[in-house]
């Protein structure tokens, strides 16, 4: 039979029982929306960190200390933590790519001035840092080479920071100290906001990375070095000029690995995106479950469908059906079914990934692969539960089924 | 027309296992129907009527014995293969009509086209309203069974048995839901096709409806018992104007 006529007459079965069908798919129509909706809202929040990451800086490389776990085994305590203000200054001078570098020490501790007292990390950059980061001044200005070279002891606050010290004055030209050495501050950066991980970015100071190293007693470290490049395209090329500096800094054989991990923006994104991901598929996994559920329904309506139909069973087998046809039959009923379900499901997905968006605020992404897929997964499941009574029903006796009332 | 007969039948033996008990439908039925030819079989219920009739339809296989339907043998063929048999040989008439319900008149005469593997379905709906012509049902093609009446239903189910032109009509008591005027409208149908050549094997237990018939096989026990041409025939078109049956309502 041709395959018009067998949808024509799938749908013919299913518009007789609306009701009945529509309670029968609402199992499927319940885990497609499920898994639409849960889908959307991990990809909405995959959106969100990759914004995220973006807002980290234009075209930055990140230069961390300690080989990438997936190197294998680790390198040890004395490999860890090597990274150097030498090592950002010979990657400043002999990268060729490298439009900007910057070392960022980090020098925890209090900073006292205006109004109060307030816990908070001091980095020590370049003023390429500034470019790196893509950062303005929201008043005031970022110190200069001049500031840097000399060490002079000059801060830029975050947003954060000025709003704590100095709620009702303009901080610049103001007087702070950073355990216990006095700072001029020089401007307030713009707001950034949180990082992907939670964070608060505009929860910091900003100074001279000679100054820090040299004036402020005490513990500090350098987590990063940070580094962009005039144009994206440059990124791998550039990775891989910053790896061979990097070794030759390190001194390191030709047979040792990496004591180094250099990655760019869209390696971050990446290991952000991998929790949001695990949680995505474990959500949808949960919502497929009802999607199983639905197919059962399904496959319990069909097996009812055929006994009623016992009789057009007999008919269409005693005037020449094959048992094939007889199976494809119902076959492809109940995959228009899980299908109407699927559709359905999906209209109701998107309205269910909007009105949560709009309660909880959060970001929902409805994707074309994702409704594709839905329904691909529905249109499976009415085969998989049609095949018993498809089955079923092909292998009645025409004789049987004739004299059935 | 050539001389092979639509059924030729010999020895045909049929045993059903009912638990360990073994219950003998037909005890050995031999059977010729030539082309042009409209027999009745007679017999009560347990005769082995309905027996014969499913295995004349190809719808069952006999444990024992030889058939050949339209000089085709149908022994040792498969399910498909009996079925593309049906579909391209026999027309079904049965009892209860059997037409498919919420389907109409003309998409019902479609049906056995649909499972037409040898003609390569042209004018599929063009041959139904020819067939729905020939029963005198042009106007009602697009009726659903429930909107006709018996009569009408039946003569619907017949337009389906003729659209695949086949070799032989097959109608098993096709007049038992009837009044005994639709009866004799139906009758006098399968007279009219069989006058234009259709061979009608037609299963009954009422005398009546056999009367129209060429030949009579009666049936007892899972064998032949009487075979006879009937002397004389009935002609159901002209009983139909007869004053007794214009007074039933």
């Amino acid at each position: 039979m041709r395959a018009l006529v067998l949808v024509k007459v799938a749908w013919q079965s299913i518009r007789r029982n609306t009701l009945r069908t529509l309670l029968t798919v609402l199992g499927i129509i319940i885990g497609v929306g499920a898994v639409i909706v849960m889908v959307a809202v991990g990809l909405g929040a995959r959106e969100r960190i990759h914004q995220q990451i973006q807002n980290l800086g234009t075209n930055m490389i990140v230069l961390t200390a300690g080989a990438a776990t997936q190197g294998g085994v680790s390198q040890g305590a004395q490999t860890f933590n090597r990274l150097t203000v030498a090592d950002a200054e010979a990657l400043r001078r002999e990268g060729t790519l490298l439009a900007a570098v910057s070392p960022v020490i980090v020098a925890p501790g209090n900073v006292i001035g205006g109004v109060g007292n307030w816990r908070t990390h001091t980095q020590g950059v370049a003023t390429d840092y500034q470019t790196i980061r893509d950062w303005a001044v929201s008043s005031g200005a970022f110190f200069d080479v001049n500031d840097v070279r000399t060490a002079r002891k000059v801060a830029v606050l975050g947003a954060t920071v000025a709003k704590v010290l100095f709620p009702d004055q303009d901080p610049v030209g103001q007087e702070i100290q950073i355990r216990n050495v006095p700072f001029r501050v020089l401007g307030v950066l713009a707001e950034k906001g949180q990082t992907a991980g939670g964070s608060d970015q505009d929860d910091v100071v900003l100074a001279p990375y000679t100054t820090v190293q040299t004036r402020l007693a005490g513990r500090h470290f350098i987590p990063q070095i940070l580094a962009a490049t005039a144009s994206p395209s440059d990124i791998p090329a550039a990775m891989e000029e910053i790896r061979a500096i990097m070794r030759e800094q390190h001194r390191l054989a030709s047979w040792e690995e990496d004591d180094f991990t250099v990655r760019n923006q869209e390696d971050l994104a990446q290991a952000a995106e991998r929790t949001t991901e695990v949680m995505t598929v474990l959500l949808a996994a949960i919502a497929s479950i009802s999607l199983v559920v639905g197919g059962i329904g399904i496959m319990n309506i069909m097996l009812v469908s055929v006994t009623e139909r016992t009789r057009e069973i007999g008919i269409r087998l005693a005037v020449g059906a094959h048992a094939r046809d007889v199976m494809v039959q119902f076959l492809v009923e109940s995959t228009v079914l899980a299908l109407v379900g699927g559709a359905v499901g999906v209209a109701a997905g998107f309205v269910g990934a909007r009105v949560l968006a709009r309660i909880t605020g959060w970001e929902t992404v409805v994707s074309p692969p994702t409704v594709v897929l839905a329904l691909a997964f529905s249109a499976a499941v009415g085969i998989f539960f049609g095949f018993y009574p498809a089955r079923k029903a092909a292998n009645l006796n025409p004789i049987e089924a004739l004299r059935y009332e | 027309m050539s001389a092979t007969p639509v059924i030729e039948a010999r020895g045909l033996v049929k045993v059903y296992a009912l638990g360990a008990t073994q219950v003998p439908a037909l005890r050995g039925v031999d059977l010729t129907v030539r082309r042009g030819e409209f027999v009745a079989v007679m017999g009560a219920s347990g005769s082995g009527k309905s027996t014969l009739m499913n295995i004349l339809g190809c719808l069952d296989v006999p444990t024992e014995g030889m058939y050949e339907l339209d000089g085709e043998s149908v022994n040792g063929l498969d399910r498909d293969a009996l079925a593309d048999i049906r579909n391209r040989k026999i027309g079904f008439v049965f009892q209860g009509f059997n037409l498919l319900p919420r389907t109409s008149a003309v998409e019902n005469v479609e049906l056995p086209l649909l499972y037409d593997r040898s003609r390569r379905r042209r004018a599929t709906r063009e041959l139904a309203l020819e067939a729905l012509a020939r029963v005198g049902l042009a106007e009602r093609a697009h009726h659903l069974p429930n909107e006709l009446s018996g009569g009408q239903q039946q003569r619907v189910a017949i337009a389906r048995a003729l659209v695949t032109r086949p070799a032989l009509l097959l109608a098993d008591e096709p007049t038992g839901n009837l009044d005994s005027r639709t009866s004799l409208e139906v009758m006098a149908l399968f007279q009219e096709l069989n006058q234009q050549g259709l061979t009608i094997v037609l299963v009954t237990h009422e005398h009546d409806i056999a009367r129209y018939a060429h030949r009579v096989v009666g049936m007892r026990d899972g064998r032949v018992i009487r075979d006879a041409p009937l002397p004389e025939r009935r002609d159901a078109a002209a009983d139909l104007q007869s004053p007794q049956l214009a007074l039933e309502p």
